[in-house]
């Protein structure tokens, strides 16, 4: 088997299971970590990422070649996290383990940060995800369109409506950012 | 340059104390799982044609209710 992208791509979209191996080894990681920053947990991670390569397999007819496979495969990851998001309830607390230790600005006590974090929780799963790729990661607007399969307007648009829902949310429980 | 600015670069500092960046590399091969998965995908998903079968042998037994003890006798 050739290994080479284009022909893969070429021969995955032709439904050849040697270039689903090739294609899933070679971009798990990418995918995996692309999911784990949206669902901040490791175990779920892994899940959606072996739901993400199932839709990719199933889907292979539809994949365009020339348009690439990491963009592709991308959306197809945040749509299997959003809806992740949107099944799981009740879940406010984040496992601790994710969570790179900060060292904090001593302006925002411990308290803030929890009640933050909880009311961040709290938003609707597609403002949840503009404002995670958007603020934590500090991705561009661009980048965040490409994976949601929006303009760049709507990604301004759920920051705006996230970070406006939040302050409010915030407020109310007495902190004013 | 205005307080709301301020306030909204405030609002995003706290996002960003509250939920820091994640960096978690994969440290396992997913491969042996995701054959399994789709293994487990194909065992439960019924082909359409046995669908089919199933449908056709309904109307069958809707529209000639004498032909069921029949049916009953072959299986």
């Amino acid at each position: 088997m050739q290994n080479e992208p284009s022909s893969v791509l070429r021969e995955f979209q032709h439904g050849s299971f040697d270039a689903f191996e090739v294609l899933f080894r070679e971009h798990q990681g990418a995918v995996f970590g692309w999911i784990l920053r949206i669902v901040r947990d490791p175990a779920a991670a892994e899940e959606l990422t072996l739901d993400t390569f199932y839709r990719i397999h199933q889907a292979h007819a539809r994949f365009e070649p020339a348009r690439g496979f990491e963009g592709w495969s991308r959306r197809i990851a945040t749509n299997a996290a959003l809806d992740w998001m949107r099944r799981r309830t009740n879940e406010v607390e984040l496992p601790a383990d994710v969570a790179a230790p900060t060292k904090g600005d001593p302006a925002v006590s411990e308290e803030i940060r929890r009640k933050t974090a909880a009311a961040f929780e709290r938003l609707a799963p597609k403002l949840r995800v503009a404002a995670t790729l958007a603020v934590i990661e500090g991705m561009a607007q661009k980048e965040v369109a490409e994976a949601l399969g929006i303009s760049v307007a709507a990604v301004k648009l759920r920051v705006f409506r996230a970070l406006r829902l939040l302050r409010k949310d915030l407020e109310q429980q007495g902190i004013r950012p | 340059m205005n307080t709301h600015d301020d306030n909204q670069d405030r609002l995003r500092q706290f996002v960003r104390e509250a939920l820091p960046p994640v960096e978690l590399k994969l440290d396992r091969d997913l491969w042996p799982a995701m054959l399994r998965r789709l293994d487990e995908k194909q065992a439960t998903t019924v082909p359409w044609f046995d669908w089919a079968l199933g449908a056709g042998l309904i109307g069958l037994a809707a529209l000639f209710p004498a032909s069921i003890p029949l049916f009953l006798y072959c299986l």
